[in-house]
Formats: structure tokens, C-alpha cells, sequence
């Protein structure tokens, strides 16, 4: 009788997986990283791992579409003449004109002005149609200065020194050539067709002392009416947070590692920062050691998507969220409708993540003429206003159910944990317990 | 006004003394100058190193500032003419857009930096990242430079009559730089290149404006950038 092995399924690496042993062999044929835009892919620890708890006997809830839930929002009280209102606390990230068509960049100021939200400039400046459709248009101070100018400093209404964002703490910005059209090349002073590097630190100061010396000068430049931000991508966020702090910020823009980009290399969106979830408590815990939660503003950004996440942030003690990728999806990027053309390049809708080369058939993240046109600014605006109203309301409706009159009295005892990990980077307890990890007892 | 900013001559002078008001009351009188008053000449006295002097000019205004300053000095000027007597911080004229700033004398590190139009003179010597991420000012300066200087030039002419240190013109775009003396090293992608007629023409002009039309163009060297890493290219990646 003949002995046959019984059958073995053949065995794949889980570290050398198939999507890495593409990675390699792309490597290997082409002899570069891999360059895109949007945040990280991979799965961390986010506001999915914790909820409310919601109303019970010991907390009374208010009653939904009767009892009012304030959704107001004041940016720049500390030092600024003329502080920003809002009516809602999700304001739009800074995305630029030149990453962004201008038919998009349109549509996201007309979006934010229906909600009575702000939106903020990019690296490349500022253009006459976003400053002209966003009634609050927040000025990004980049350091690559493309197409700063004082006129504009003046015209704007706040100011964000940008310092890092989340999607590549330490790391600069990349427009590549294929995105530089005569236009885009004249507001950055650079030849057509050339790949622009934003560099990764100021030109003209390093350090918290340095900052504290340039923010007094754009305030001196603006008369101290401005409201000035300083953004800091998640890395090392109570330290950060607390030398914005020092410097002189009215406001701390807090960006984890979900947050997206226009171009980076993967390899720096996927290694380097850390979660939104985990950057929030310790910035929260600068502002409180330092007396200023709440005199000094704190907006988080990073893989904000819902009312939920919003209300979630909210209570581990921001001020107010930002959101960039969801804002371009709720004005047309990655629909489905356009998967005929997303085949062609390559990817699939959900997945296209080519931001840098120009070709996005929604034609958000290009400078192609044609493509551009896809997008209606009024039709997209108003998808952004009809999704920045859902997500109020979702974040409403949460706040009420836990007996709260303003997303602002939401606080972390609200909320639980479903995971170890979630528990201890939000510092709340673990579903069930009183316990978190880094607490004593159980 | 103040009471202690004193007229010194009706709608000539006024006059400033930074010991005894605050340095808000000198940049909001600047920035309230009305387009086509007469009323355009200022003098800083006891700037004692302070920072943010004469920022946000907007206007055609003269300012001569009796003693040196701090960082930012005539930052982001637009049309005025700030002259230094003594030496300036850090960032002196940063991202200026048209005037003059001169520096009697010598300035700290990144002077001019990003600046997009108008002239920088510089009569001492200037520190590293002079002219850095510079887009369209011209800088003349009459001593030396330091390090990593012209980084990143986008445009505009920095003119050295001294010598530069390390890294000259490193990842430079389309700034031209035309150095007297020796150049320590070229930084990433910055070569020397010819000096054709129309650059001399050119280097004549902006020593002249910088009161120097005695120096000649021809004891010059000009440097600009070889435009190889103007896209990305991975045989190239040891250069970056």
C-alpha cells in the first residue's frame, strides 16, 4: 500500500504578505518609493474604539429636535482683535490650490460659508475665487512662503503657522511637475513643469523661541487682529502643544497620522506619526497644565469622518475638529461613478490614491483643464454643506443623549473604551471597567 | 499718538524712541499712512535690539532706525525705504515685496529670505542662509556670507563682494548669484556659469542702485543652478 502525505494548503507569509512582495518587486523594477497622496491606510487605534455611554439614572438626557445643543464655536479669544465665530465645530483643513483644483477649492469655501464654517489656504497661496467664496478663510504660513504676501495676510481672517501636518511630521511638501500649470508656477514663483519641494522647516526661524519673535511680527504685521494658529502634526503632542502655548498661539491645529497629503512618500505616511486617537489626551493635558484649555484653542484633525468622531474628540477636550479627505469625498472624490476611468489607471474607487499625478478623473486633485470641469462648485458645495449638517446633527443627537446643552460639555467620563489600546490612548475605561491602562485598580 | 512721539518737524519727522514707547505704536502709525500724504518720514531712536521693527510697511515711507535691531526687521516690506544704522537679527527684511532695506551693518542669518522683489544692501556681512528660499528680491552684500546661502533660490539676484561660505546656492532653482571673492563649496546642483553680457549689464545695474558703481562686474563669478534636480530622478539621489 502506498502512503500519500495528506494534502498541506500551501502557506503565505503574514510578514511577507502578497501586497508586500509587490511592494519589493515594484522596488526592484522601478528603482523608487512609492509617492501618493491621502493619510495612512493601515488600521490603528481610532475614535471606532470608544462610544458614549449615554443617559441613565444618574445623568438625565435632553429631549432630541426640543432642547437646544449649542454648536457655536470661538477661535482666537487669547490675544486676537477679532476672534473667529463659527457655527459648528468642524472647520475645513488646509488644502492648496495647486494639490486642489480651483473648481474644488471653490466648492470647499462655498460648503464651509453655507455651514458658517471656516476653510484654510494651502501650500501655494491664496487665490481670489477661495478667498472670495469662503466668508472665514483661514491663511496657512508655510514654510515654503509660496505666494505669501502681506495683502493676503491682511485679507485673511486667521492665521496658521503650519509647523508639520500629521500625514509626515518632519517632512516637507512635493507638487510634482505634471501638476504646475502656468498658474500654479506664477503664484510660487517657479518655472512650469517642475517638481516644487516644500521645504520641511521655516526659512527664517527654528525652534519654540524663534516662533514666539515671527508670531509677534505677523501679528504686528496685522495689527494684532488676526487669530493665529500654529499646526503641529501628531508626533509629540503635550510638548508641542505646550510650546505653541509659549510661542504665543491663540490656537493648536493637532493633525494625526490619518490626515491626509497631497504627495508624500508612502513609507513616511505609513511610519511615522502617531494615531489621532493617541494625540488628543496629552495636548488636552499641556493646555490644562498650563491653565489654558479653552482660552487657548484646540482643533484635532485626522481621519475625522461623522458626527460621532467629532462628538468623540469633543469630549477627550478639543475645541473643534478639521476635516480634508472627508470634505473631498463629500464633493465627489473616489465615487464610484467613475470607476470605468479608475480601472484604466490602475485602481479602483475607494483605493485611487494618485493624488500627485494630476489625473484624478473626479477631478478634484488635478490641474487639467478637462478634468476640472467635473466639478460643480455650487452642486459639490452644497454636497459639503448637506454632509457638514449631517455631521452636526449626528454629534447633536450624541450630545443630548448624554444630557448635554453644548458639544463643548461633552467630556471624557462620557465615554468608555472597546479596546486596551483605544482605553489607553483616549485615557478612558475599558467598556465595563474603571479602569484604564496607565490608572491604578480595576 | 503717544505722548512720548514727538514731531520734530511738522509733517517732515516723526520720530520714535523705542525706549519709552511701545513698538506697537511705531508699526500701527506706519500701517496708517494714507496713500499720498507727504507725511512719510520716521526715525526710530533706542531700538535697543528689538524685534518686529518697521514690519508691514505699505506705503512709500522713509525710516532710518538710529541703532541696530532684532529679528524681522522691515519684514515684509512693500514700497518703504528702512535703513539700519547698526546691524540687524535674524530675517532682516524677510519676504520683502518692493523697496529698500539697507543694513549699515552686518546682519544675522537668513536676510532676505523668501523675499519676492525690491533691494536688500547689506554693508557688513551677512550670516548663513542669506537669500534663502529667495523669489525675486536682489541682495548686495558688501562683506561676506555665510552658509547655505541663496538655499532654495526661486529668483532674484544675490551679489556678494566678499566671499560665501559652504553650500552656495544648494537645490537652487532660478535665483543667480554672482560672488567677488571665493566660494567655500557649491551646494546640491549649483555650478558656475558663464558670465554673458546681459549678466554684467545686469550686475552693473544692481551695484549701482546699491550705491557701488564703482566695483566692477567683471571681477565677479556667477553661479546658478544646473537644473538637474528639477525632477526627481533616483540616479540623482545621492545629490539630495
Amino acid at each position: 500500500m502506498t502512503y500519500h502525505n495528506p494534502f498541506t494548503p500551501p502557506r503565505k507569509s503574514a510578514t511577507f504578505d502578497d501586497y508586500t512582495l509587490a511592494e519589493i518587486r515594484r522596488a526592484a523594477a522601478t528603482g523608487i518609493y512609492d509617492i501618493r497622496g491621502a493619510g495612512t491606510k493601515r488600521k490603528v487605534p481610532h475614535f471606532d474604539d470608544l462610544l458614549f455611554l449615554g443617559a441613565s439614572i444618574s445623568r438625565y438626557p435632553l429631549e432630541g429636535y426640543r432642547e437646544k445643543c449649542d454648536t457655536s464655536v470661538v477661535l482666537g479669544t487669547r490675544y486676537a482683535k477679532k476672534p473667529i465665530h463659527l457655527k459648528i465645530p468642524i472647520t475645513i483643513a488646509g488644502m492648496s490650490f495647486g494639490a486642489l483644483s480651483g473648481p474644488a477649492k471653490e466648492a470647499l469655501g462655498r460648503g464651509a460659508t453655507i455651514s458658517g464654517t471656516s476653510t484654510t489656504t494651502g501650500d501655494g497661496g491664496m487665490t481670489d475665487e477661495e478667498r472670495g467664496h469662503s466668508e472665514t478663510l483661514v491663511y496657512q504660513y508655510l514654510p515654503s512662503r509660496y505666494g505669501m504676501n502681506p495683502k493676503d495676510l491682511r485679507r485673511a481672517d486667521a492665521i496658521e503657522v503650519v509647523v508639520g501636518q500629521g500625514a509626515k511630521p518632519g517632512g516637507g511638501g512635493m507638487l510634482l511637475g505634471q501638476k504646475i500649470s502656468d498658474r500654479v508656477a506664477s503664484m510660487r514663483n517657479l518655472p512650469k513643469g517642475i517638481d516644487q519641494r516644500s521645504a520641511c522647516r521655516h526659512p527664517d526661524w527654528t525652534g519654540p523661541d524663534d516662533l514666539e519673535i515671527k508670531i509677534t511680527e505677523l501679528r504686528e504685521i496685522t495689527d494684532w487682529e488676526k487669530p493665529i494658529y500654529v499646526k503641529v502634526g501628531g508626533a509629540r503632542p503635550y510638548y508641542d502643544t505646550a510650546l505653541a502655548v509659549k510661542a504665543g498661539a491663540d490656537v493648536v491645529v493637532l493633525d494625526g497620522m490619518q490626515g491626509g497629503t497631497a504627495a508624500t512618500q508612502d513609507v513616511f505616511i505609513e511610519n511615522v506619526g502617531m494615531p489621532t486617537l493617541a494625540c488628543i489626551r496629552p495636548a488636552v493635558q499641556a493646555l490644562q497644565d498650563l491653565g489654558m484649555h479653552r482660552k487657548v484653542q484646540l482643533i484635532v484633525s485626522g481621519g475625522i469622518r461623522s458626527g460621532a468622531d467629532t462628538a468623540k474628540a469633543l469630549a477627550l477636550g478639543a475645541d473643534a475638529v478639521a476635516i480634508g479627505t472627508a470634505a473631498l469625498v463629500a464633493i465627489g472624490d473616489n465615487d464610484p461613478k467613475w470607476e470605468d476611468e479608475y480601472r484604466k489607471l490602475g485602481t479602483t474607487a475607494g483605493a485611487y490614491d494618485d493624488w500627485h499625478e494630476g489625473k484624478d478623473p473626479a477631478g478634484i486633485t488635478t490641474q487639467d483643464p478637462e478634468l476640472m470641469q467635473r466639478v460643480d462648485p455650487v452642486a459639490a458645495g452644497r454636497r459639503l454643506a448637506n454632509y457638514l449638517k449631517v455631521m452636526t446633527l449626528e454629534a447633536q443627537t450624541i450630545a443630548r443623549a448624554c444630557g448635554k446643552n453644548h458639544l463643548h460639555n461633552l467630556e471624557p467620563e462620557d465615554l468608555c473604551a472597546l479596546t486596551m489600546e483605544a482605553a489607553a490612548m483616549a485615557q478612558v475605561p475599558l467598556a465595563g471597567t474603571s479602569w484604564y491602562p496607565g490608572k491604578g485598580g480595576f | 499718538m503717544d505722548a512720548s512721539v514727538k514731531r520734530e518737524s511738522l509733517e517732515t519727522m516723526r520720530v520714535f524712541d523705542l525706549a519709552t514707547t511701545p513698538l506697537r505704536a511705531l508699526n500701527s502709525a506706519l500701517h496708517a499712512i494714507a496713500p499720498g500724504t507727504n507725511d512719510t518720514n520716521f526715525e526710530v531712536v533706542n531700538p535697543r535690539g528689538s524685534h518686529a521693527v518697521a514690519v508691514g510697511i505699505d506705503q512709500p515711507v522713509t525710516v532710518d532706525v538710529k541703532g541696530s535691531v532684532g529679528y524681522y526687521c522691515a519684514g515684509m516690506n512693500d514700497g518703504g525705504t528702512v535703513t539700519v544704522h547698526g546691524s540687524a537679527g535674524p530675517g532682516v527684511a524677510e519676504n520683502m515685496m518692493s523697496g529698500t532695506v539697507v543694513i549699515e551693518g552686518d546682519a544675522s542669518q537668513y536676510a532676505g529670505a523668501t523675499g519676492r522683489g525690491g533691494l536688500l544692501v547689506i554693508k557688513g556681512n551677512a550670516a548663513s542662509r542669506c537669500g534663502i528660499s529667495m523669489k525675486g528680491i536682489d541682495i548686495v552684500v558688501h562683506g561676506s556670507i555665510g552658509h547655505m546661502s541663496a538655499f532654495m533660490g526661486q529668483s532674484g539676484h544675490l551679489v556678494v563682494l566678499g566671499d560665501a561660505g559652504d553650500a552656495l546656492g544648494d537645490s537652487l532653482y532660478e535665483a543667480k548669484l554672482f560672488v567677488r571673492g571665493s566660494v567655500k563649496s557649491l551646494g546640491a546642483d549649483c555650478i558656475e556659469k558663464e558670465m554673458r553680457p546681459e549678466h554684467l549689464q545686469k550686475l552693473a545695474e544692481l551695484l549701482e542702485k546699491a550705491g557701488l558703481k564703482e566695483v566692477r562686474p567683471e571681477e565677479f563669478k556667477r553661479y546658478g543652478s544646473a537644473r538637474k534636480l528639477y525632477n526627481f530622478n533616483i540616479d540623482n539621489a545621492d545629490a539630495y
